[in-house]
């Protein structure tokens, strides 16, 4: 296990030689997740190691993906898409443009979920989604559209789970190992890279995701990035989190509803 | 390098099962003390969801609060938190709960070992680690994490376990403080929570 003094002296210099700002993670997931990725370097030496991060963008890079979570699935979560499908499509639908903001998009799977839920609501022609991550890579990755074909047998039973009543197959391609997606779902996407923790608000959305995102930040991250997303909502605007996240603990907390069911979406008051 | 725990004020509890292990708990917790102490993190391996009613299942069977972890959840006695489904569960040294989506290990999302190994890392030589029934290796190797800090391994008596692969895998890499069927370990907490252990 490396030492918590050298994991700070870590992220100080990560923060100025890259101007990534990692100190605002919760403690336990950073240390295994720089546990692992270290012991996988073959470095002897945890000063040796961090000379080839601070000295090899490259290396850095590889760092940042490993110390990001990217596990992530289409559909995940039955109830909530249902809850999105059933309740929240409605009210967006009574708009004339519909500007989305995935926050910490990965590797997309999320975002080509929405524009299938937008696309059988008849909405994605007046849709924007905006999709971000800190991660270069799974932006890059978000955008082919192209996902590993063995996954979609779990992506189907979730659409399914979910209520959706097209056909799932309609939407990809299958060759070989890869699947790719329509490129039509993509063509209302924007992705672009923007840090939570130093990115400031770029647009006014009426929907802003987030899923999975906070509970890797400590309880002072998430207030600034919950401000953030504040910020960027419309008044009425929708804010999704992950099904173990809670705006409970948030200054904003008094200005927003719960949506009428337990899943974690909440709506901007006036 | 010395390792120091962390935090020494409060003991904390984890742990561990696979198949088998909800008959081990319906034993288990009923013989806890009305006023046991100690907090306690449950990580079990859940099959897909369905199985929503599992805290009210153990509810049933403790005076302790029970109740699935959110994440920031603050350690307090008196309370058995159970690891959600599809998330691991990390302790972080300010004692509360953290949660990780991240990929599995062991097969397993939460998985044991995670949180064996963060328990260790925050809690050291106040921890106690315990392992029940399985088909899984999940928190065996880990045990030896926790002996490292100094912390307390309690594994169920693989004869009583209904299935003595886990139990056996950390009685075979780990050095294992109490190998006691389920009435037993019982007992051994309930002197640990009156600060007799």
């Amino acid at each position: 296990m490396i030492e918590k003094k050298d994991i700070e002296q870590l992220l100080g210099d990560l923060a100025r030689r890259y101007g990534y700002d990692f100190t605002g993670y919760s403690g336990a997931s950073l240390q295994r997740r720089l546990d692992l990725f270290f012991a996988k370097s073959r470095y002897i030496s945890f000063a040796e190691f961090t000379k080839r991060i601070l000295t090899d963008p490259a290396y850095f890079r590889q760092l940042v993906e490993a110390i990001t979570v990217n596990v992530t699935e289409m559909f995940r979560d039955a109830g909530f898409y249902k809850t999105l499908r059933e309740q929240i499509l409605p009210v967006l639908a009574t708009y004339p443009f519909l500007r989305i903001w995935h926050a910490g998009c990965s590797t997309g799977e999320e975002v080509y979920s929405m524009a299938i839920l937008l696309q059988e609501a008849g909405l994605l022609h007046k849709s924007i989604l905006y999709a971000t991550d800190l991660n270069q890579a799974v932006i890059e990755k978000a955008r082919m559209g192209i996902f590993p074909v063995h996954t979609m047998q779990q992506n189907s039973e979730n659409y399914i789970r979910c209520g959706c009543k097209g056909d799932f197959s309609t939407y990809y391609m299958a060759n070989y190992n890869n699947a790719r997606f329509d490129p039509k779902l993509a063509e209302k996407m924007i992705f672009s890279s923007h840090n939570l923790v130093s990115d400031s608000s770029f647009n006014e959305f009426q929907l802003i995701l987030c899923r999975n995102v906070l509970i890797y930040f400590d309880a002072g991250l998430q207030e600034r990035v919950l401000q953030l997303f504040d910020r960027s909502l419309e008044s009425l605007g929708f804010l999704a989190l992950g099904n173990k996240e809670s705006l409970r603990f948030s200054g904003i907390a008094s200005h927003y509803k719960q949506v009428a069911n337990k899943e974690k979406i909440w709506r901007k008051n006036h | 390098m010395e390792k120091k725990p962390l935090i020494k004020r409060m003991r904390i509890i984890v742990i561990g099962g696979s198949s088998g292990s909800l008959d081990v708990l319906l034993v288990l917790l009923p013989l806890l003390n009305k006023k046991f102490s100690i907090p306690i993190l449950l990580v079990l391996h859940r099959g897909q969801a369905a199985d929503t009613g599992l805290v009210e299942l153990l509810q049933s069977k403790s005076s302790l609060r029970i109740k699935e972890v959110d994440e920031k959840d603050r350690l307090a006695p008196g309370w058995l938190y159970l690891a959600p489904p599809d998330y691991h569960v990390l302790l972080e040294t300010d004692g509360t709960l953290s949660l990780d989506a991240s990929e599995k290990v062991h097969y397993s999302r939460p998985s044991i070992e995670v949180s064996f190994t963060s328990a260790s890392a925050a809690y050291g030589d106040a921890l106690v680690a315990i392992l029940f029934s399985g088909a899984n290796a999940d928190g065996a190797q880990a045990m030896r994490v926790v002996k490292e800090h100094g912390g307390m391994n309690i594994v169920q008596d693989p004869k009583e376990a209904a299935v003595n692969f886990m139990p056996e895998q950390a009685i075979l890499h780990a050095p294992v403080d109490y190998v006691l069927p389920a009435k037993d370990i019982a007992t051994l907490l309930n002197r640990l929570s009156d600060g007799m252990g």
